[in-house]
């Protein structure tokens, strides 16, 4: 065995990123690693990687038990990663990019330029990559900056290649030439941990397949003995742990609808989407689908540039936050710490800064309707806090978050857009938020949820909106909606539903 | 203590060491020199720093929101020789002072789109504004003084004595009336919030390009009107009045206890910098020590007074002045 991970656990502030992960690598196979969102892959990597340290877990390489792992340990082990954004110095050479931390240098430091060049040469060649190594690495394209990446592991005589979504923005052609080389790797001996959201690819490069859910490695199978519907059902089949507050709120009018909207900045196009007063449509899909970007468009900042958007039925246009504002959209950003509040502001002000207008009386500011506001959306929302003058940045991440929601809710919103609002918070405080969107829908809040966790989509939503690669690929209602069907339309799946459906006359599915 | 007076003192900890070096400085003063207190070294001081703090009041929303204005002092000569070519052309002198806020908030406003429209850093734009404005002034004068100014010019044509608090109270009023507006006016809520976190501010529907922009051009007027001020003291203006003034504006806000960094500081703390290096000058001289000395312990201070600010935030944040950040993973 190569390289062995056993039983690595993981917790973030509270979430428990891995639980129970375990994965054998053999010298000489590609090794596929799936999951949802969220199962803990990228976790798992950086732990082989040396960048997090785990809580729990044994490593073996070779058989040698390992101890703790950095990056400069689990380099000098032959471990690299290559990530889906290659990781080059735009502003050096390819020779030297490869040369960076594995060359040997003269005395003093002194750099042998020919053997760099030569060497980086051979590297290039080996992966198949025609590249003048004295080209600056930023002009090159992506996959060629990937095909460099792989020469600069091999350089450092990586026995264990992690490949995280190589081919997720790579042409059929530059896919067909990284499996030439990965191929070749393999044959030299070298074990490629290979993840991917592509399913259709894992059965031509992949030997065996590892999925982890929610943490936990749930089985390793040789890749010839599975097939996609498996996988999916291995990925999603989880019982639902927690209980959503789910009540049946009758549906008023549309309130947003999207018309063909799309907006090149942001790489959405051809939305189409309703959303009815109390209704909580959820917004599914991978990562780097569109889903932060649709909300981004329908809130302004990246304004649309093509259909319409209808707020109440009447064609709006947004083009900054203000407008949005002022045709009573609100929207709770996904990056919380971030965006969502002002860290350095205290609770009281963070609550009044989306409504400061509703607040100034002949251009003064109404400090006592702001403490009353405070007040009580603190206490509406439960937030757990000393003083609403206390700074935001001394609150829990649930707290953060109800503070994040309050601010919108003080405008009254028509429609909220929350985008992960239960992301990286604890559980307490999740149902106390699921409980919340469930109030808002019975005041007639048109709510639209983006979320990657499949459980929330299913347990809060009317309907599910699924995108793919910058649109919305699929509505399901939620007596249709089951998690295969769901991350199945995710993948990409629809296209061949689609044509069928077509072909069979019903028109879009 | 009583409860409303300690909770004022804990939101204000920020302006505390300025003011608690201010003190220092006139107790010691006070001690060694009572003559520092005489009428005319007061009057003196109040005339010299009415113009530093209508410019350090403007950089301090400048360095609220983030940015920074280095161009203040070349704005300050250009608005300073447009005082008296329009005196001396025979614009009523009512009407001086006006035209020349507006010649700033001009200059502000070229900064401003800059800086909030174009998004180009504002250190380097308003660097090239400073040498820009500054030259074009030398070619314009040929470094003469403006000179033979209408009798009306020095004083506005009032009695020194009325003129003198005339000034410092326009001064006093501004100072007020802006400290008032920041706390008051959602604009000034707004420039918190854009200096805390501009994308955070962005999502909440604050147009931070446009305060951005109206920080410049409110620091320009504030220019056009600290110039305006400046110059009828005299009955000559000089073509290069205001070199070094972006420093000391810049170093009386950071010793307010502004953060550098945007986001955090108040008028008061402004207040409190222009006094402290304002009169540290001139007390050193009473009190005996050299006055070459002066510019090093102005150095000192502002070196002092970030060394205060990084530690209370360190302190702030865990706890302890020397315990290392904990790394947040995610």
């Amino acid at each position: 065995m190569l390289l062995r991970a056993t039983d690595v656990a993981k917790a973030y502030a509270g979430v428990q990123a891995l639980r129970s992960a375990s994965l054998e690598l053999r010298a000489g196979e590609v090794h596929a690693l799936v999951g949802e969102n969220g199962a803990g892959k990228s976790t798992l990597i950086k732990i082989l990687t040396g960048a997090v340290q785990p809580d729990a877990g044994d490593f073996s390489l070779n058989g040698e038990p390992l101890g703790r792992l950095t990056p400069r340990s689990a380099k000098a082990l032959g471990i690299a990663a290559i990530y889906q954004q290659p990781a080059l110095f735009p502003e050096l050479t390819v020779a030297e990019n490869i040369a960076l931390g594995i060359e040997r240098t003269g005395r003093w430091g002194r750099v042998d330029w020919h053997e760099r060049h030569r060497r980086a040469e051979e590297l290039l060649k080996r992966v198949g990559a025609r590249i003048d190594p004295e080209r600056d690495a930023g002009e090159l394209s992506m996959p060629q900056q990937q095909l460099v990446e792989i020469a600069r592991a091999l350089g450092a005589d990586a026995r264990v290649l992690i490949l995280d979504e190589p081919t997720a923005s790579l042409s059929k052609e530059d896919t067909d030439n990284l499996f030439r080389v990965v191929r070749e790797l393999r044959a030299s001996g070298v074990g490629m941990i290979y993840i991917s959201h592509r399913l259709e690819e894992l059965p031509v490069i992949a030997d065996r397949v590892t999925v982890l859910r929610d943490g936990t490695t749930i089985a390793t199978r040789e890749m010839a003995q599975v097939n996609r519907e498996q996988l999916i059902q291995m990925m999603v089949g989880r019982e639902l742990s927690a209980v959503f507050p789910k009540r049946a709120v009758p549906l008023g009018d549309t309130v947003l609808e999207l018309r063909r909207v799309g907006s090149e900045a942001a790489g959405v196009s051809d939305l189409d989407l309703t959303v009815r007063a109390g209704e909580i449509v959820g917004l599914s899909g991978l990562v780097g689908a569109g889903r932060s970007e649709l909300a981004r468009t329908v809130f302004g900042l990246t304004p649309a540039d093509e259909g319409e958007i209808l707020v109440r039925g009447k064609p709006v246009h947004i083009s900054s936050p203000a407008d949005a504002i002022a045709n009573g959209i609100a929207y709770v950003p996904e990056d919380r710490r971030r965006h969502g509040v002002v860290l350095e502001m205290p609770v009281s002000e963070n609550v009044t800064l989306a409504a400061l207008d509703n607040l100034s009386r002949f251009g003064a500011f109404d400090f006592r309707r702001e403490r009353e506001l405070a007040a009580e959306y603190t206490r509406r929302l439960g937030v757990k806090t000393p003083s609403i003058r206390a700074l935001v940045s001394t609150l829990s991440g649930g707290n953060q978050q109800k503070v994040a929601l309050s601010r919108w809710l003080v405008t009254k919103p028509a429609v909220l857009i929350l985008d992960e609002p239960t992301q990286g918070i604890d559980v307490g405080a999740k149902s106390e938020i699921h409980e919340l969107m469930m109030e808002l829908a019975e005041q007639g809040v048109a709510i639209l949820m983006i979320s990657s966790e499949l459980p929330e989509i299913l347990g809060m939503s009317d309907r599910i909106a699924v995108m793919h690669g910058g649109t919305i690929v699929s509505v399901l209602d939620r007596a249709e909606a089951t998690p295969e069907r769901v991350l199945a339309r995710a993948l990409g799946e629809h296209t061949r539903e689609f044509a069928a459906a077509v072909a069979a006359g019903e028109g879009a599915p | 203590m009583s409860k409303p007076l300690l909770a004022w003192l804990g939101r204000h900890k920020r302006e505390m060491p300025p003011a608690v070096a201010l003190l220092g400085v006139l107790l010691a003063v006070m001690v060694a020199a009572p003559s520092f207190f005489g009428a005319g070294n007061l009057r003196d001081l109040a005339l010299n720093n009415a113009p530093v703090l209508l410019v350090a009041l403007g950089m301090t929303l400048v360095i609220l929101v983030g940015e920074i204005d280095i161009s203040v002092g070349s704005q300050f000569a250009v608005c300073s020789v447009m005082a008296g070519v329009l005196a001396k052309a025979g614009v009523p002198m009512v009407l001086v002072p006006l035209i020349v806020i507006a010649i700033g908030a001009g200059m502000g406003a070229l900064n401003g789109a800059l800086v909030g429209l174009l998004g180009l850093p504002s250190i380097i734009v308003t660097l090239a504004m400073l040498v820009a404005w500054r030259d074009a002034l030398r070619w314009a004068t040929d470094g003469a003084w403006v000179q033979d100014l209408p009798a009306n010019f020095q004083w506005f044509g009032l009695s020194p004595s009325v003129a003198q608090a005339v000034i410092v109270l326009i001064a006093i009023a501004i100072l007020i009336v802006a400290g008032w507006a920041l706390r008051n006016l959602r604009a000034g809520r707004g420039l918190y919030a854009v200096g805390s976190d501009e994308e955070a501010a962005r999502l909440a529907g604050i147009d931070s390009r446009g305060v951005t922009f109206g920080v410049f051009v409110v620091t320009g007027a504030l220019v056009g009107l600290a110039a305006t001020l400046n110059a009828v003291r005299f009955n000559a203006v000089p073509s290069n009045a205001g070199i070094g003034l972006e420093l000391q504006a810049v170093a009386a806000v950071v010793v307010g206890g502004t953060a550098i960094t945007g986001g955090r500081g108040t008028l008061l703390g402004t207040l409190l910098g222009v006094l402290l290096l304002g009169t540290i000058g001139t007390a050193m001289t009473y009190v005996g020590i050299s006055p070459f000395w002066a510019k090093a312990i102005q150095g000192l201070i502002i070196l002092a007074a970030l060394v205060a600010d990084a530690a209370l935030a360190r302190l702030e944040r865990h706890g302890s002045l020397f315990r290392r950040a904990p790394v947040v993973a995610r």
